[in-house]
């Protein structure tokens, strides 16, 4: 299963939503203001470093340069994709869930 | 609805207000940072006393090197250097929110003055309108 979130964690709590009730081993893709969870040195760094071990995690590349963030600040684990990685990880999927 | 450049009609002056915009959200997910970007510029004309303040995600306003010709999406982070020349200069960033956020003053595309919350705090009280989004 691909979950989808494109919130900021600072503001709002869909991540902590999905990452409560997604099945281990799952594909998350982060995108648009959901991209902020993915950095190091941040109040949800310890979070996302958990969720990285136990989540496929992966961050939509275009999204972190529009914000102007680099893939260096992203969290070990943490795997970009472009556009066509997008439709891979949906492609992939039995199934897509998106957490608005 | 008041009118927020009112004359004072007494002393036939325009009566100047402290006004304040403050900046809470990201830049790019949703239209607010924009929208308010150009309500301070707009305000410029009115020779009121502005005063921006970034908080929580409002920081990610500032931060360097934005790309969001790589969504179709217009830069608008080069139009906040433009404020000094049209004489909006205090400019605050609240400390909490950039320690969050993992960002510095030198990831910021402008130079501001950096504060704690319990000064912004005190800044909001100080203000005649507050405007935020």
């Amino acid at each position: 299963m691909l979950h989808l979130v494109n919130k900021s964690p600072f503001e709002r709590k869909n991540l902590d939503a999905c990452l409560k009730h997604a099945k281990p081993g799952s594909a998350i893709l982060l995108y648009e203001d959901a991209v902020y969870a993915a950095l190091t040195g941040t109040a949800v760094t310890d979070t996302m470093t958990g969720a990285a071990g136990t989540f496929a995690v992966h961050v939509l590349e275009p999204d972190l340069a529009a914000r102007g963030l680099g893939t260096d600040r992203l969290i070990a684990g943490v795997r970009p994709v472009d556009y066509g990685g997008f439709v891979d990880l949906t492609e992939k999927a039995s199934s897509v869930q998106a957490w608005l | 609805m008041t009118d927020l450049t009112e004359t004072d009609p007494a002393a036939g002056e325009q009566v100047v207000k402290r006004f304040m915009y403050v900046n809470r959200k990201a830049p790019h997910g949703t239209v607010y940072a924009l929208e308010v970007l150009e309500m301070v510029l707009i305000s410029a004309m009115f020779e009121q006393d502005v005063h921006v303040a970034f908080l929580d995600d409002g920081v990610f306003q500032l931060k360097k090197n934005q790309d969001p010709g790589r969504l179709e999406m217009k830069d608008f982070s080069k139009t906040y250097r433009a404020l000094e020349g049209y004489g909006i200069e205090k400019i605050y960033v609240e400390q909490e929110s950039l320690d969050d956020r993992g960002l510095a003053a030198a990831d910021l595309v402008i130079p501001v003055e950096v504060i704690g919350r319990a000064a912004m705090t005190e800044l909001m009280a100080e203000m005649d309108v507050v405007l935020s989004a």
